[in-house]
């Protein structure tokens, strides 16, 4: 079995051209690791190499300096080919202190390259990692390729002329470290100097001095490569389908998605909500929106927050709320009241480690059940999962969609990877969405009479804006009169409302469940939902490479699910169910469907490796 | 309240279809016909008119008004208003909570709500108790109320709620109570007031807390023991034979007797209600020592925060363009050739 081999390149040597190479930037959180994988994740997409990221750092804003649990590291796998994870080995991995070398070793593959900073590993930042000897002169690291030098003192060398302070001058070592990985790879300066005389402009001495270190770090790669492991690798564009393309974030992609839909809505968007990680990052990209016909409103609580946004839906806007699993929880009674308001509503759920406070920054899959079961009474409501960044710019027009055309709450599921991870994005058309205009009842819709609970055939309820003239009525959460929406309490009036709301929620239209690799029927099923797409999808392949009978398929609408899952699933012998959580999509699966669905779980904060999957699919069919 | 074409109604008009289902009796009664007497006078519109509640007794208000009306969750009213105040500014909103849901499961919204000014009326009926929950003392029950939940009396202090609105930033304090003939111009002078205007309405629970404000609302001996305050007049009752002055000596309000309706020579204060020191004595006057203060404790208003989010907008958008196609491709793109 291929433990190394899944979604890494075959062959380790790098000089050897491989179709696809995995990079780990590692160091302090103070060390601006995000920033330069960012930086390099641009010139990778601009090279034209299919990519995937996976920012892993603490929870800690500035943990102390040195420390293990202070190490902030951002992974990108690039390649020639179709790249679908962030990749479970790195090739390369550039250790900015002892602590990031310590933490991030065991990921690296046998025969990789540890690029390190001889400068931090200092007496002093060796026992802050636990480490007896220094693991740069101690023989430790033989079964790789060691570059270590001091990158601190080569840095303070480039900026000299700018005149910095000692720290300022330390502070471009990222700078540095980039200008190094650039030259590796092949790529050109220009797009990170422009991008660094954008953000000093107004410090051009701080944009001279990081220019002047990333060109020295670029230099020192020629320099490099005539006496050690360092080889430069061309990586050649992957051939992708023509048009526009640009990088994008999960939390991008649902900000974006978010004003397409309220727009093809015909809708202002009003989107309320509470600071909290991986979540926030959608209220500051809408925050900037604002010409788009977008309010935000931080709001004082999660519950204020979506009690706001249910709040602007009643009075004619799209509501938008957004959160993580602590948060969501508290928002819980609040979607009870849109459901039985049935009023349009959008909860975005960037999922990550819980219970309760859990894991901040790590990802998760494990508010499933809190999605599409966790409210009190029965309480349907529609549920989307995302798959990756790109994916989330679509599930974010999806869920607008169905909550205005079904009045309804709708939930969006992503996760802490997607939220953060970047990938390339095929700029779409917005005109190649097609509207679905909210209408508003003007006038009384049963002659003499308004009744605020008449369903249209979709069985959605009129929306009905306060300062209509003459359409006034009352709303609530007290279980309403069929028709008329007034109090009632009567045994059969429950029993018919409670039928209505899951008749509409249920009868929401779903695209069919396609193979999205594979064929439809055989030996085995590997289903899969969310951010797990990418390994689950690569697993696969290979596997299929290797002439398993093994097919993807991997679901989006979660609730209600497609009308031909059952019938799909059950035309395979075996059904394996990855997910990063206990087991709570299977659980779904087997009530719904009655298949003998088998997990696989994960939660350890980090993203499925593909070799794991892989060695799964192949136990399944031993 | 905002600009808005007045238009002629009638107390019918305000009164909906629905069986009103408070205890008989019930304080709630009163209110109920204090506002419907007072939304025509002011030339209210009902299509314009959102009634927006909690969770509670007071909370069934909006059924039985012939406005839209949203009965919202427990607590949860001013959060629900600020949305729909922000997605509609037009629209004129009467928040009712009672001090169960205003102050304890809903203390929190009810604090930002003020803070924020966000133009509303806001009527806060106090029982002092939880009647829909059957009797449990409240957060502004007296110590010592006995309960389902406190069987030989309650144990912790009540919270003021004008005292609450103050502190929280509130720019409209007013207080009454349910029979009074004087809360139609408490409700005039709140509905007024550009911002959020926070009134306090005594409100007698005839089930679980009866005539528990009967020491200044019976109208027997009210003179005594009601001071109703009113901008620009000075501040006398008991038939204007005694009056509230500033004792400077301790800073804090006294009363003084007043002979021959010579108020000035007792120092008797002349009512300003945007005197924001005054206010926090005037909500803070011990009942006993001091009549009962009611009427427009404060009203100094400032902007809404619906108009800063406005100019915000204004500022924010200026010189921008909403096109959703370049907003797509923002940011540095490439280009695969075909």
């Amino acid at each position: 079995m291929a433990t190394q081999a899944a979604d890494t390149p075959h062959d380790p040597a790098l000089s050897q051209q491989p179709d696809a190479v995995v990079v780990r930037f590692a160091g302090d959180s103070g060390d601006g690791m995000q920033l330069t994988g960012g930086q390099f994740t641009l010139s990778t997409a601009l090279a034209g190499n299919d990519l995937a990221t996976f920012p892993d750092f603490p929870a800690e804003i500035r943990a102390p300096q040195g420390t293990l649990f202070g190490v902030s590291a951002f992974q990108i796998n690039f390649g020639s080919r179709e790249i679908n994870t962030a990749g479970d080995a790195p090739d390369v991995l550039v250790a900015m202190n002892p602590a990031a070398l310590k933490t991030n070793l065991s990921a690296l593959k046998p025969g990789g390259l540890i690029i390190a900073d001889t400068g931090e590993f200092s007496k002093r930042n060796l026992d802050k990692a636990h480490y007896d000897a220094n693991p740069l002169e101690d023989g430790s690291l033989a079964k790789y390729d060691l570059l270590a030098f001091d990158i601190s003192a080569l840095t303070i060398e480039a900026v000299k002329p700018f005149g910095l302070g000692n720290k300022d001058a330390l502070r471009c070592k990222n700078m540095w470290t980039l200008g190094l990985a650039l030259w590796m790879f092949d790529r050109p300066r220009k797009p990170i100097h422009d991008w660094l005389r954008e953000k000093f402009a107004k410090k051009p001495e701080l944009a001279d001095a990081n220019i002047a270190a990333l060109d020295a770090g670029h230099a020192y790669g020629e320099t490099a490569e005539l006496s050690g492991p360092l080889k430069q690798v061309h990586m050649p564009a992957m051939p992708a389908e023509p048009g526009l393309y640009r990088t994008i974030t999960g939390a991008e992609a649902v900000s974006l998605g978010l004003v397409a839909g309220a727009q093809l809505a015909g809708l202002p968007m009003f989107f309320g909500g509470y600071p909290i990680t991986p979540a926030s990052a959608i209220l500051h990209h809408l925050a900037r929106l604002k010409q788009y016909d977008v309010t935000t409103f931080q709001a004082e609580d999660e519950i204020a927050a979506i009690c706001a946004a249910i709040g602007a839906s009643y009075a004619g806007s799209l509501g938008v709320t957004s959160s993580s699993g602590p948060g969501i929880a508290l928002k819980t009674e609040a979607m009870g009241l849109a459901i039985m308001t049935e009023l349009p509503l959008v909860i975005v759920n960037s999922q990550r480690g819980g219970p309760s406070t859990g894991l901040p920054t790590k990802t998760e899959q494990s508010d499933l059940y809190q999605a599409v079961y966790g409210r009190n009474g029965d309480a349907p409501l529609p549920v989307i999962a995302a798959r990756s960044p790109e994916d989330a710019f679509d599930c974010a027009i999806e869920a607008c969609r169905i909550a205005v055309e079904y009045m309804t709450p709708v939930m969006l599921l992503t996760d802490g990877y997607i939220a953060n991870a970047a990938e390339p994005w095929k700029v779409p058309d917005p005109a190649s969405y097609a509207p679905f205009p909210a209408k508003f009842l003007t006038e009384k819709n049963d002659g003499e009479h308004l009744l605020p609970y008449k369903r249209d055939n979709k069985g959605a309820r009129p929306w009905i804006k306060p300062g209509t003239p003459g359409l006034m009525h009352r709303i609530g959460g007290i279980e309403k009169q069929l028709n008329t929406g007034h109090l009632d309490y009567s045994p059969a009036n429950h029993q018919a409302m409670t039928d209505a709301r899951k008749d509409k929620v249920l009868g929401v239209s779903v695209p069919d469940q396609d193979v999205c690799l594979g064929a439809p029927g055989g030996k085995l099923a590997v289903v899969g939902w969310g951010s797990t797409f990418g390994p689950i999808h690569r697993a696969v392949h290979v596997a299929r490479e290797k002439g398993l009978d093994v097919s993807h398929i991997h679901v989006r609408h979660i609730w209600p699910l497609p009308g031909n899952l059952g019938e799909l699933l059950k035309s395979y012998d075996k059904v394996l169910v990855p997910e990063m959580n206990t087991g709570q999509f299977k659980t779904v699966l087997r009530d719904q469907y009655l298949v003998d669905a088998q997990p696989i779980t994960k939660t350890s904060g980090q993203p499925f490796y593909v070799h794991e999957l892989e060695a799964a699919i192949e136990e399944a069919l031993a | 309240m905002n600009e808005m074409t007045k238009i002629e109604t009638t107390l019918k008009d305000w009164e909906t279809d629905q069986e009103v289902r408070w205890c008989p009796g019930c304080g709630d009664y009163a209110i109920l016909k204090a506002v419907q007497r007072t939304l025509p006078q002011l030339g209210a519109d009902p299509s314009n008119t959102v009634f927006i509640s909690g969770i509670g007794c007071s909370s069934r208000f909006p059924y039985y008004m012939e406005t839209y009306g949203f009965h919202t969750i427990h607590g949860r009213a001013p959060a629900v208003a600020t949305g729909v105040k922000l997605a509609n500014p037009d629209l004129d909103i009467w928040l009712v909570t009672g001090d169960g849901d205003g102050l304890s499961i809903g203390g929190n919204h009810m604090l930002h709500v003020l803070r924020r000014n966000v133009n509303m009326q806001i009527m806060l009926f106090n029982n002092e108790i939880y009647g829909l929950t059957k009797g449990q003392y409240s957060p502004t029950s007296r110590i010592g109320t006995r309960s389902p939940s406190t069987p030989i009396g309650s144990v912790d202090r009540p919270a003021n709620p004008c005292a609450f609105a103050l502190g929280a930033g509130a720019r409209f304090v007013g207080r009454g109570f349910d029979v009074s003939k004087n809360l139609p111009d408490v409700l005039k002078a709140a509905h007024a007031h550009q911002g959020a205007a926070f009134i306090e309405i005594f409100q007698n629970c005839i089930v679980y807390n009866k005539d528990v404000f009967n020491d200044f609302a019976a109208p027997k001996g009210a003179e005594d023991r009601q001071l109703w305050l009113e901008n620009g007049q000075p501040m006398l009752f008991a038939g204007g034979t005694q009056g509230i002055a500033l004792d400077n000596e301790n800073l804090c309000l006294k009363v003084v007797d007043v002979t021959d309706g010579d108020w000035e020579a007792v120092g008797v204060i002349v009512h300003d209600v945007t005197n924001r020191s005054i206010a926090h004595m005037l909500v803070e006057l011990p009942f006993g020592p001091f009549p009962m203060a009611l009427g427009v404790l404060y009203d100094d208003p400032r902007p809404t925060f619906e108009s800063g989010v406005a100019e915000d907008r204004v500022k924010a958008t200026a010189g921008k363009e909403a096109n959703l196609a370049k907003l797509l491709s923002n940011g540095q793109t490439w280009t695969v050739a075909g």
